[in-house]
């Protein structure tokens, strides 16, 4: 049964690695450096996991009560050496993954920016009753539950909640991020190949917490540039007003655009206090003192 | 002014079919147990011998039939679940709508936590450390019950909430601001609040009351580094207990007093802060795992050691690593919430300090080998599980460290990667544990040993299920799902979720085969008596004296000399065959004297969520002075204690002679 099993991983890892979607299918340099670090970690722990694991199922076999050639040493309760051993053994292992894990702390920090000699672009989010919203500050557009990019470009994300604690992710990617409403998180993500990727929120949100699902689309330059210039064209205007009626609860909405946003809204979303029941969707609270 | 709060008939949801059909198959099912027990007329005998019983081993034998049952609750909530994640895949939205299956999950979660593994643990401690310690009851007996008898209130109450209201429908962590008045308006949070904070309560004085006992009761001569390990892992758990507890009532004290009187611990307006929540809520969560883990590591060295013929191996090594994970555990809260933006040092070094804690599990097992190493192993069902867990664990230990490294944490945290490393150490690791304890003192509880056919078709079933039911959890986190989907749109996952389903039908074979293996085994008692009272050839204490034990316990006190101090007085006595037994001397023992205190507390402790949570304020009034006026009642009562005469001793004993000697 225990090699059924690990048939099924090595079969499910070399499904995953080929051709589905997933983290160990990364299209960016931020999920494939994750998946590197993955990768590293369960390669130093399986070096003492799996003889582990045989050396459970050899003792215990051959020291079976039946077998009358294995030695019985009922005074075998203490070794200085192997208790040496057996501190030291997983001591190290921990040094070498908390190395890994220490020195990726540090390199894959969400909130550090992407090095590139490319502009980032900036994308505001904002987590909705059950929807995405994406705000473009500098293209002056905003779009809902759609993410579109431009491929090789770092994205610079500053990300909030209009109540619920939701958590923005792209599993192909790289990290994800809580989105907490009355602050600002941030992440910096890169897609390095063209297409079509999910995402979603992995932290429960409600009712309609399945359906938050969003897709991002990693277009060329030329591509975003024509997006945003029809973006421009069409759909209303994202204001306190529209987003007050955009924040009421509702659930598997259609993507669509907005052609302009009132500007400093995410910084008005962040500092304001919004209230999810749809009769007053957006109070201001006490935003000076906040500001303090 | 409404009498009764927000109670009326439209919370009883009669126009669900699914909860309906629950309660009613819920409501047969103690109708019938108790018309059973009114036919037979046991009322008297069940009052006075148990539900008042100040013994810790009726307590404990209490406490794991209420784990039993609420886990016979919960796994039905899984089955729900992995039924509806099966088929809603695509377009289909399933049979569970979101407000339902939202309750469901977070049910499981609250259930199996603090209903299931919770009570488990407590009933095993409960049962053993007094045998364990050569002692007669724990510190506070009458304590002891009041704790049994407030979970089992809390139990009570979640079990209300399936038929008058809801149930929480944010998962069962209750992070507000989702768990706030705005976003959770109705009972449900309140119905989870307040039952655990009533159970709480019961929990904290166990921990008091446990770690008082092992401090002060144990038998004469009994060292510190003479305690078996189960005592050492308990007494880590009971300080963990003592320690985080109180965290976790004062977290949802706040939470509760932002839903009832507007104040603002944990809103967003007003300066709250729901990112508190979380931090409070990990600073109790983690530490509970290993409340819950702690005591079967020490089940596990009590099987591996009594089954190969061994003492354990490097004992001072498993007492140190106990204790080196009682303290850490404190120290790693943060590994839930990588994914907050605390940055890079305080990321590293949560992560660096989980990692940390591997070291000392690594010991453990590390230590169960070489106790095997150069053993008799025979092959009982605790074996089997204790052999079982040692796989398993060691890869849920794997796939927890891997997900201590912060990066790697971004991608799998709340997916169904993480959902799979849970239940890989907590069924691999507490259940296996709690079910190797159940075969192992069984004998001991009742005086009969548990049919050993269908106990080890239950592991088999459990195991075989498990890996089944899980590991295609680990390769849908890969793939990116996230956990409490409802539904969902990647036609890619469904046949892992079909797989994981026919899992967990394979874990109810496991179920199924651990309720025949207690009925057979009750129906076979005669051919399965144990009359020696040690049928396993143990090394502790408690297989010293009679199965089932006296409510005394030892007619003597024994007087310990060594680690394993029933191995090594069974080999003084080898030793001394030929000379004649000396004639045993009995002197009358003072037993605590049963109280009813418990049950009555309880009583008035659901009679008070019930109205706090349905805003009854006369009767939360009410309930509560109840509980004041029981305690009181308590307080000034005229007899503490009975005593049980030499002569009652002495004819026991000389009964248990002729039992063994037949």
């Amino acid at each position: 049964m225990r090699r059924g099993v690990l048939a099924v991983l090595l079969i499910s890892a070399a499904v995953l690695g080929g051709c589905t979607e997933g983290v160990l299918n990364p299209k960016g340099p931020i999920a494939a450096a994750e998946r590197q670090i993955l990768f590293n970690a369960l390669g130093i722990m399986l070096a003492i996991v799996i003889p582990t694991i045989l050396a459970t199922f050899g003792i215990a076999y051959w020291f079976r009560a039946s077998n009358k050639r294995a030695r019985y040493l009922p005074d075998f309760t203490y070794s200085g050496r192997l208790e040496i051993l057996v501190w030291s053994i997983p001591a190290m292992t921990v040094f070498l993954v908390g190395g890994v894990a220490w020195v990726g702390a540090h390199d894959l920090e969400p909130s550090k920016p992407i090095v590139s000699a490319d502009k980032p672009v900036n994308v505001q989010v904002v987590s909705l009753d059950w929807k995405w919203l994406f705000i473009y500050p500098e293209q002056g557009i905003a779009s809902v539950n759609q993410l579109t990019i431009p491929v090789g470009t770092p994205v610079s994300f500053e990300l909030t909640s209009s109540g619920a604690m939701n958590s923005f992710f792209v599993p192909q990617l790289g990290s994800q991020i809580y989105t907490m409403a009355g602050m600002a998180t941030r992440l910096h993500l890169q897609a390095d190949h063209r297409g079509a990727y999910r995402g979603l929120s992995s932290m429960f949100s409600g009712d309609g917490f399945a359906d938050m699902r969003f897709a991002v689309h990693a277009v060329s330059e030329e591509e975003f540039a024509q997006w945003v210039e029809a973006a421009r064209g069409a759909g209303p205007v994202l204001d306190a007003q529209t987003y007050a009626d955009l924040a009421r609860p509702s659930k598997a909405v259609a993507s669509f655009t907005y052609r302009a946003v009132t500007p400093d809204l995410f910084d008005d979303i962040v500092n304001s206090v919004l209230v999810a029941n749809a009769s007053s969707p957006l109070v201001r609270s006490s935003s000076q003192e906040l500001e303090k | 002014m409404n009498l009764l709060g927000k109670l009326s008939w439209s919370a009883i949801p009669f126009d669900q079919p699914i909860v309906m059909g629950a309660s009613a198959f819920m409501a047969l099912v103690v109708a019938l147990v108790l018309g059973w027990i009114t036919l037979k007329g046991y009322w008297r005998y069940l009052w006075d011998e148990w539900l008042t019983s100040v013994d810790h081993k009726r307590i404990g034998v209490m406490y794991c039939l209420l784990a039993l049952v609420m886990m016979l609750r919960g796994f039905a909530d899984a089955i729900m679940m992995r039924a509806q994640q099966a088929v809603a895949a695509g377009g289909a939205q399933g049979y569970l709508p979101p407000e339902h299956f939202d309750q469901i999950f977070t049910a499981h979660g609250a259930i199996m936590i603090f209903f299931m593994a919770m009570p488990f643990v407590i009933g095993l401690m409960n049962f053993v450390l007094p045998l364990q310690l050569g002692s007669r009851d724990v510190a506070f007996p009458t304590l002891n019950s009041v704790s049994f008898w407030l979970t089992a209130a809390g139990a009570l109450l979640i079990n209300i909430s399936l038929v008058v209201g809801e149930f929480a429908k944010t998962g069962w962590w209750a992070y507000p601001p989702l768990s706030g008045l705005q976003l959770s308006p109705g009972v449900g949070v309140d119905y989870y609040l307040w039952a655990v904070q009533i159970s709480g309560i019961g929990t904290l004085m166990t921990g008091i009351n446990f770690v008082a006992t092992i401090l002060k009761m144990r038998a004469p001569g009994m060292g510190y580094m003479r305690m078996p390990v189960f005592c050492w892992t308990s007494l880590a758990t009971s300080l963990l207990i003592v320690a985080v507890f109180p965290v976790l009532t004062a977290t949802f004290g706040m939470l509760l007093l932002d839903r009832y009187l507007g104040f603002h611990f944990f809103t967003i307006e007003g300066h709250g802060n729901p990112m508190m929540y979380a931090n409070l809520f990990w600073i109790w969560g983690h530490p509970e795992v290993y409340i819950l883990i702690l005591p079967a590591f020490g089940v596990f060295s009590e099987v591996v050691a009594t089954f190969s013929g061994k003492p354990l191996f490097g004992y001072r090594s498993m007492v140190a690593a106990t204790m080196a994970i009682c303290v850490l555990s404190l120290l790693v809260w943060l590994h839930h919430f990588f994914t907050m933006g605390a940055g890079a040092n305080v990321n590293g070094f949560f992560g660096v300090m989980t990692m940390i804690i591997a070291v000392p599990t690594g010991v453990k097992v590390f230590n169960w080998l070489f106790t095997m190493y150069g053993g008799r192993v025979r092959f009982t069902v605790p074996v089997l599980w204790t052999i079982g867990f040692m796989v398993t664990f060691v890869i849920g230990g794997m796939t927890g460290v891997l997900m201590a490294v912060p990066p790697a944490d971004f991608q799998l945290h709340n997916s169904l990667f993480l959902v799979a490393h849970f239940h890989n150490v907590i069924i691999g690791g507490v259940v296996f544990g709690v079910m190797a304890a159940y075969n192992y003192w069984f004998p001991k509880a009742f005086g009969f040993k548990l049919d050993e056919r269908w106990g080890s078709a239950s592991f088999w079933c459990w195991l075989v299920g498990f890996y089944v039911a899980f590991m295609p959890l680990y390769v849908l986190g890969l793939m990116g799902m996230t956990r409490r989907m409802q539904h969902y749109d990647n036609p890619a996952w469904q046949p892992w979720l079909v797989v994981a389903a026919v899992g967990a039908v394979v874990i109810l074979g496991g179920v199924v085969c651990q309720v025949v293996q207690l009925v057979v085994s009750i129906r076979r008692r005669d051919q399965y008596r144990d009359a020696t009272g040690d049928p396993w050839h143990g090394r502790t204490l408690e297989w010293s004296t009679v199965s089932p034990p006296p409510a005394w316990n030892f007619a003597v006190l024994p007087q310990v000399a060594d680690l394993d101090a029933w191995w090594g007085r069974k080999q003084a006595m080898r030793a001394n065959q030929d000379q004649p037994a000396r004639a045993r001397e009995y002197r009358p023992i003072e037993m605590p004297k049963n109280s009813a205190t418990g049950f009555v507390i309880a009583f008035f402790a659901v009679v008070t969520g019930f109205a706090l949570i349905w805003h009854i304020w006369w009767m939360a009034s009410l309930g509560l002075l109840g509980a004041f006026v029981t305690v009181l009642a308590f307080a000034f009562r005229a007899q503490e204690e009975v005593e049980i005469p030499a002569e009652q001793i002495a004819r026991f004993a000389r009964a248990h002679q002729a039992e063994v000697a037949a």
